[in-house]
């Protein structure tokens, strides 16, 4: 069943474009992802989702209702962990989670067992009764998160729901994300991080500047779009641009950075060897499988987007 | 879903609830004391047929309601857009932006009626009050809160730096009180200034409130100052709605 159903969607702000007519539908049980650098249309496609924007055009339709008119009915059925924590700070942890299960109509019992389940889900149990204000960006990030499965969602959007996180933090977030799909809870979420996709997603698009311009599987974006193997050459000169002819015909695809060199190739002992053979020699060599990194890059430029 | 707002908000004041109603009468005790025994000596003749106090008290409830009104939907409503960003994690949830706006003007009804009543109780205690008709400075505030309160949400949901909230409370909060009836009548005013009290809100809440504790007529027609009253609440709600739609769905 489609519980996400999207054609030519498009949101305009007052002189620019941010979603520029695109197509997605997400079924459910799904992990679903939108990858995309700063500004390519992400937070906005998630608002116009969760109905707290109107879209400009095109066709959206969640859970088979139109967000302009059944926009709380839908929501109702809606988790969103927004990018920006928006947690009351003065309330305790347990009273944030009580608190909004009450603009879900959920009983004061109910929401309060519904809570301890949920606290002890995301691991916060002995900070029940703390205020939220000290806690850790982790911590805050996971009530968020619990907070976004009070009213038991359907589809739970999670924007960009690791970013500045530490390493061990982000690490307890996906594990509970992936627990909950496991649970069939659809998940459409937004990340710049390539492993956080690869981790979560089943599906995901590559979106740019308001469009979508790739879409599958991280396995199928990555044999589309980039080689199996990359290695990375590192020559002890001012310029790498010099080897760059050197090595012209080794794999599919070279890209010079200022510091190495990439190939894109098949298999990366077999380019290592042919390196050697023109008898270059670069200062270290690095063979690496592809990664959704390498597709976003490929796809999106490595020009900074601010 | 509205009541559920208003719970919410309800569960947040409870944190502070002590110290705010240690406030609501240390501030009109300290009033009695000052005015009433330090003012009102100088004031030997009483103003029109009763003591100063007795004069100046129900106007000072009335404009108790408005303070706390404003200082309650000034501050607390920027930071639900600018700091805490409470009102957006609201509107995730099933609630329309109509149910959040009301859920929170509720709360500010509620601090203003337990402020006012608070206000009420101690000016009984020092027997300023001529009437029975003075519990109706409650309801009366009530209306004063909202036709300041609705405004002052429209007003802060509007502004994207908190400095503006300060010139309200300089530009309007300020001369509002001094020169609505409060202190001493409005007539005695030049005609302008006295317009522009006929104008603003609180004078109409002081002389309903001046006519109920002392049991006689208002100087001007009790359902005129109910209406005119509910006008402010009922354009400042409508501009409210409209500021609060443009800041959560977008």
């Amino acid at each position: 069943m489609t519980l996400i159903h999207a054609r030519g969607l498009v949101k305009r702000f007052e002189g620019f474009t941010a979603v520029d007519g695109i197509d997605v539908d997400v079924e459910r049980g799904e992990a679903f992802g939108f990858l995309g650098p700063n500004g390519a249309g992400k937070s906005s496609t998630m608002r116009m989702i969760g109905c707290v924007s109107p879209p400009t055009g095109g066709v959206l339709r969640i859970l088979d209702m139109d967000p302009l008119r059944d926009g709380p009915k839908i929501r109702a059925r809606l988790g969103v962990c927004p990018q920006l924590d928006n947690l009351d700070l003065e309330l305790t942890v347990r009273e944030n989670l009580t608190t909004y299960a009450r603009f879900f109509g959920i009983p004061r019992k109910v929401a309060r067992r519904r809570a301890d389940e949920l606290l002890d889900f995301v691991q916060l149990t002995e900070r029940a009764d703390s205020k939220v204000e000290p806690l850790s960006g982790g911590m805050k990030r996971r009530l968020t998160i619990a907070r976004a499965l009070v009213n038991e969602p359907e589809i739970v959007l999670l924007d960009e729901p690791t970013t500045g996180l530490d390493p061990q933090a982000r690490h307890l977030v996906w594990e509970r994300l992936f627990r909950l799909k496991q649970q069939g809870v659809t998940l459409v979420l937004t990340t710049h991080y390539m492993d956080e996709a690869e981790q979560l997603c089943d599906r995901l698009v590559v979106m740019d500047g308001g469009k979508i311009v790739a879409e599958g599987s991280p396995r199928a974006l990555i044999d589309e779009y980039s080689t199996r193997e990359v290695v990375e050459l590192r020559f002890n000169v001012e310029s790498q641009d010099v080897f760059a002819d050197k090595l012209a015909g080794v794999g599919e695809r070279l890209e010079v950075l200022p510091d190495r060199i990439l190939l894109y190739v098949a298999d990366g002992d077999d380019a290592v060897a042919e390196v050697q053979r023109r008898a270059l020699s670069p200062a270290s060599v690095l063979v690496r499988r592809s990664s959704l990194e390498d597709v976003f890059l490929h796809l999106t430029g490595r020009t900074l987007v601010d | 879903m509205t009541w559920s707002v208003l719970e919410y908000h309800l569960v947040s004041y409870r944190r502070i609830w002590r110290s705010s109603v240690l406030s609501s009468f240390v501030l009109p005790l300290l009033t009695m004391l000052g005015f009433g025994v330090g003012v009102g000596a100088y004031v030997t003749g009483g103003v029109q047929g009763v003591p100063y106090l007795d004069w100046m008290v129900p106007g000072l409830i009335a404009s108790t309601a408005m303070q706390v009104a404003i200082g309650d939907s000034s501050w607390p409503v920027f930071g639900g857009f600018e700091w805490q960003k409470i009102y957006f994690g609201q509107a995730a949830a099933p609630l329309r932006v109509a149910d959040i706006l009301d859920g929170h003007l509720l709360f500010v009804v509620f601090r203003t009626l337990t402020s006012c009543a608070a206000f009420l109780l101690i000016a009984t205690a020092f027997g300023t009050m001529h009437s029975a008709w003075a519990l109706a400075t409650l309801p009366i505030a009530a209306l004063v809160g909202l036709s300041v309160a609705t405004p002052t949400f429209a007003y802060a949901a509007a502004v994207r730096s908190d400095s503006y909230l300060a010139i309200l409370f300089r530009l309007g909060v300020i001369p509002m009180s001094l020169f609505s009836g409060v202190f001493f009548p409005v007539e005695s005013l030049p005609a302008v200034f006295r317009w522009i009290a006929y104008a603003l809100p609180l004078w109409h809440g002081v002389d309903l409130s001046r006519a109920a504790t002392l049991g006689a007529a208002p100087s001007w027609s009790a359902a005129g100052h109910v209406v005119y009253l509910a006008l402010w609440a009922g354009v400042g709600w409508l501009l409210a709605l409209r500021r609060f739609r443009k800041r959560l769905v977008v």
